[in-house]
């Protein structure tokens, strides 16, 4: 047990950059997974061809390829991104983590009546203006609990980093573990209350969204 | 419903009906191999108000929606106020805005209250200012009834005041055309009348009215014309009085005898 205290410096150090990936990656998901969403229900069929193209290709792709195409195969097609292995991270990470957040909203925009999309189109508003406006709000309560379930999920995916020499908190626990042969099973020990913070954080943060939403309801 | 048999219906003076506003040209929609709507011909004038009524599956509910491309159609063209229905996109929004729709369920956005569900289209579509469309609103829903209700969700309201106010969303962007979906079908008995009074009073007022219905006595106290429907086809086309009296299709007296003897 001694191991955790000792290297409590490295295990804030690995934690902070696992949050911050988690962080990041969340963010650029939700944003991009919103406009995969949108795509897919448009009434363009290109756009609902693409997107539905994007998530299946991209969830149905283990994410530890992900990486490997994002670090050893895009380059040689040319695409050079200007970044350090935790860039690279956050990028597979989001390209990842945005289909599965397409599919959480998309749950909930089916969840809202058809005739509420009817009644918006009714009076003049455009497509966006639908989405926007009448549907999204609606759709916020039911998605919550399936997308704090994509976000856990990329809290602990972050991890796979550590395996392309991103020094996170699983990474810092491979060192440790090295360093430290006799005491393998606290060190790992350390890095698991590392991610329970961060996802039961998550988990508690949803709960409260939830029953704020559910009383102004 | 029984009609009143004392209608008080002036009779519908054709002459002062304005210029066509609606006008379906040979429509034709399928569902799969149901052929819901055959070639269907109509022509709407500004001023007049139609009634549909057939039995259900006759496709008249699939009319109205088509007539603000709720649901495209196959063959044909409908254009409003000379105007083609345009493809998806802002053209039809535009569009849309100039056709107020009443929907059986009343669909009422059930996250913003009363006074926003009036308010959303004109701030919205229209760029109206948000003290002007509040000021109309309130206006509006003073009209229908509901004024003191214009803060409160649609869940709290009763069926009949929710059908009001989405009556009120409709007239908030001062359309050509109203249609009316079966507009009392989801409703208590109790509450049916409060309804078919503000379209009364909205018929007297002089919109242009396209309405679904089975409530025979509002075909006969406001409709210019009735437009009996069968099997996706438009069967007899007749002023109310004469109609009801004297339908000349079996199909006709079939329905009315089934409709009428209670």
């Amino acid at each position: 047990m001694d191991v955790i205290a000792d290297n409590l410096p490295a295990y804030l150090q690995g934690f902070s950059l696992t949050l911050r990936l988690t962080l990041y990656a969340g963010g650029l998901a939700l944003a991009i997974g919103l406009v995969l969403a949108a795509m897919r229900v448009s009434p363009l069929r290109p756009m609902r061809g693409f997107a539905a193209t994007y998530v299946e290709l991209l969830r149905n792709t283990p994410l530890t390829l992900v990486f490997f195409f994002i670090i050893l195969v895009a380059p040689r097609f040319g695409v050079l991104l200007p970044l350090d292995f935790i860039g690279f991270a956050v990028v597979a990470l989001t390209l990842y983590t945005a289909a599965f957040v397409c599919e959480a909203i998309r749950s909930g925009i089916n969840s809202v009546g058809i005739g509420q999309a009817e009644a918006a189109r009714a009076i003049g508003l455009t497509f966006g203006q639908t989405l926007n406006q009448v549907i999204l709000p609606q759709a916020f309560r039911t998605v919550i609990p399936p997308l704090i379930n994509v976000f856990i999920a990329l809290a602990k995916n972050t991890s796979v980093a550590a395996g392309f020499g991103v020094v996170d908190l699983m990474g810092t626990g491979r060192r440790l573990a090295t360093a430290n042969p006799g005491g393998v099973t606290w060190v790992l020990v350390g890095v698991a209350l590392g991610y329970l913070v961060i996802t039961i954080t998550l988990g508690a943060i949803a709960a409260q969204v939830e029953r704020k939403v559910a009383f102004t309801r | 419903m029984a009609p009143e048999q004392t209608s008080t219906s002036p009779a519908p003076d054709l002459t002062t009906m304005g210029e066509p506003l609606v006008v379906l040209d040979g429509v034709n929609k399928h569902f799969g191999a149901l052929h819901v709507l055959q070639d269907i011909n109509l022509t709407v004038h500004r001023g007049e108000v139609v009634v549909i009524i057939g039995p259900s599956g006759s496709g008249k509910s699939t009319l109205c929606r088509a007539i603000n491309r709720l649901e495209t159609i196959d063959t044909g063209t409908i254009s409003i106020d000379g105007q083609p229905l345009p493809a998806e996109g802002k053209a039809l929004a535009r569009l849309r805005a100039d056709v107020g729709m009443v929907f059986q369920s009343f669909n009422l956005f059930a996250h913003k209250t009363v006074l926003e569900n009036v308010t959303l289209g004109p701030i919205k579509a229209k760029g109206v200012k948000r003290s002007a469309a509040r000021e109309d609103a309130l206006r509006l829903l003073d009209r229908v009834g509901v004024a003191n209700q214009a803060e409160k969700l649609p869940a709290q309201l009763s069926g009949g005041q929710q059908q009001r106010v989405a009556i009120a969303r409709a007239l908030a962007m001062q359309p050509k055309v109203m249609l009316f979906d079966e507009p009392t079908s989801a409703l208590d008995p109790e509450m049916i009348n409060e309804v078919l009074d503000v379209m009364v009073s909205l018929a007297r007022d002089g919109m242009t009215m396209i309405v679904v219905t089975h409530e025979m006595g509002f075909a006969r106290k406001a409709a210019h014309r009735v437009v009996f429907m069968d099997g996706g086809q438009i069967v007899e086309e007749a002023d109310p009085e004469t109609f009801f009296t004297a339908p000349r299709s079996d199909r006709a007296k079939d329905f009315l005898s089934k409709i009428l003897t209670h």
